[in-house]
């Protein structure tokens, strides 16, 4: 079984020592500067056998302490040979939060990312279908950012109201 | 007793003997979003046998049905449907919003989860409870058999007498924000989508 820290090193020397790494109990996390993000996924997708791509997803860092990048934008990869797992990190920024989408790579990342898309407004360049997933089409802000009212802008109660003499 | 009437005979309103009809076959139309739908369901099976009040005839086409049932939280991608089916049943209509969800939002107070049914459609009766007792249910059916022998008529035109209600209210975002105790971040040009390519 292929080791994740050999992975990362394996990375660090392909990619360059801005690939920062960090781990938490068995999880283990690369850190990886949005230009690269494509080009490490691709290296790690075609290289080093992580042909499933479990989940993405993004955290705002709006508020918290320590923050340096405004969104997270995270892949979980897994390696079916061998097991193994491995946590991507991209950090994205306002006001042109985009990444390169990986839909070429994994089908399976088509759903994710119009997610990510509609919660948080980051916009995956080179996705065949980016369009809202969860809200309805007509909604126009992101509500998973944190800077979004957990009650909303009163979007929930812009609708025509039915009366008795009406309907 | 009028001359030459028989014995088995009686005399009442026609208004009087069709609310008695309708009163007590309610032909519900279930819309179970959430928990509360399974104890509308349980309602409706044998232990508490809502048959006994009429309303058994649970059919998922609105156009047949007389009595929608509001049965969980509402949140805005279904608040249209729910409009269309209130819209597609035929007169005379009632609403029963079953649950602190439908009632009010209950716990749900965040962005997409209407707070309160009766915001954008007419509701007889509320039910509250999380989710409410079968029991509660049939009290409510049977308040609504009162209701209707009270209230309804052939054409359902006292129904235009009963429209007022206060519809959504004005929203203050900045209350929102004082509430949250968030301090608007300087230059930050967040609600603007961003461009598709």
């Amino acid at each position: 079984m292929v080791e994740a820290n050999t992975t990362v090193a394996d990375l660090r020397t392909q990619f360059g020592n801005e690939l920062t790494e960090s781990s938490f109990r068995d999880n283990h996390r690369v850190h990886v500067p949005p230009e690269k993000a494509l080009d490490v996924l691709t290296w790690l997708k075609e290289q080093r056998g992580f042909d499933m791509l479990v989940d993405i997803t993004a955290v705002d860092y709006l508020e918290y302490p320590d923050a340096t990048d405004r969104f997270h934008v995270i892949y979980l990869l897994l390696n079916m040979t061998t097991k193994e797992r491995l946590i991507v990190k991209v950090p994205v920024n306002l006001p042109d939060a985009a990444l390169p989408s990986v839909v070429p790579l994994w089908k399976g990342a088509d759903w994710m990312e119009r997610e990510v898309y509609d919660m948080f407004g980051i916009d995956f360049i080179g996705h065949p279908d980016l369009r809202r997933i969860l809200m309805p089409e007509e909604f126009t802000t992101f509500p998973l950012r944190k800077d979004y009212p957990l009650k909303g802008f009163g979007e929930r109660h812009n609708f025509p109201v039915l009366t008795r003499a009406e309907s | 007793m009028a001359v030459g009437m028989p014995e088995n005979v009686f005399l009442t309103r026609l208004d009087a003997a069709a609310n008695w009809a309708r009163s007590n076959s309610l032909w519900p139309m279930p819309f179970a979003t959430a928990c509360c739908g399974i104890e509308l369901m349980a309602t409706a099976s044998s232990r508490h046998d809502i048959a006994r009040f009429g309303a058994e005839v649970m059919r998922f086409s609105p156009r047949q049905c007389d009595l929608l049932i509001v049965a969980g939280r509402v949140v805005m991608k279904m608040l249209p449907v729910l409009q269309r089916i209130w819209q597609q049943m035929p007169e005379p209509k009632w609403c029963i919003s079953m649950g602190a969800c439908a009632c009010t939002g209950g716990v749900f107070d965040t962005y997409a989860v209407v707070q309160g049914v009766d915001r954008f459609i007419p509701v007889d009766m509320y039910v509250p409870g999380c989710p409410p007792r079968p029991e509660q249910l049939i009290a409510a059916v049977i308040d609504m058999q009162e209701k209707i022998k009270r209230t309804g008529t052939l054409t359902g035109k006292e129904f235009e007498t009963r429209t007022t209600h206060m519809g959504p209210q004005p929203f203050d975002v900045d209350e929102l924000r004082r509430m949250r105790e968030m301090v608007p971040v300087e230059g930050l040009t967040i609600y603007d989508p961003p461009k598709l390519n």
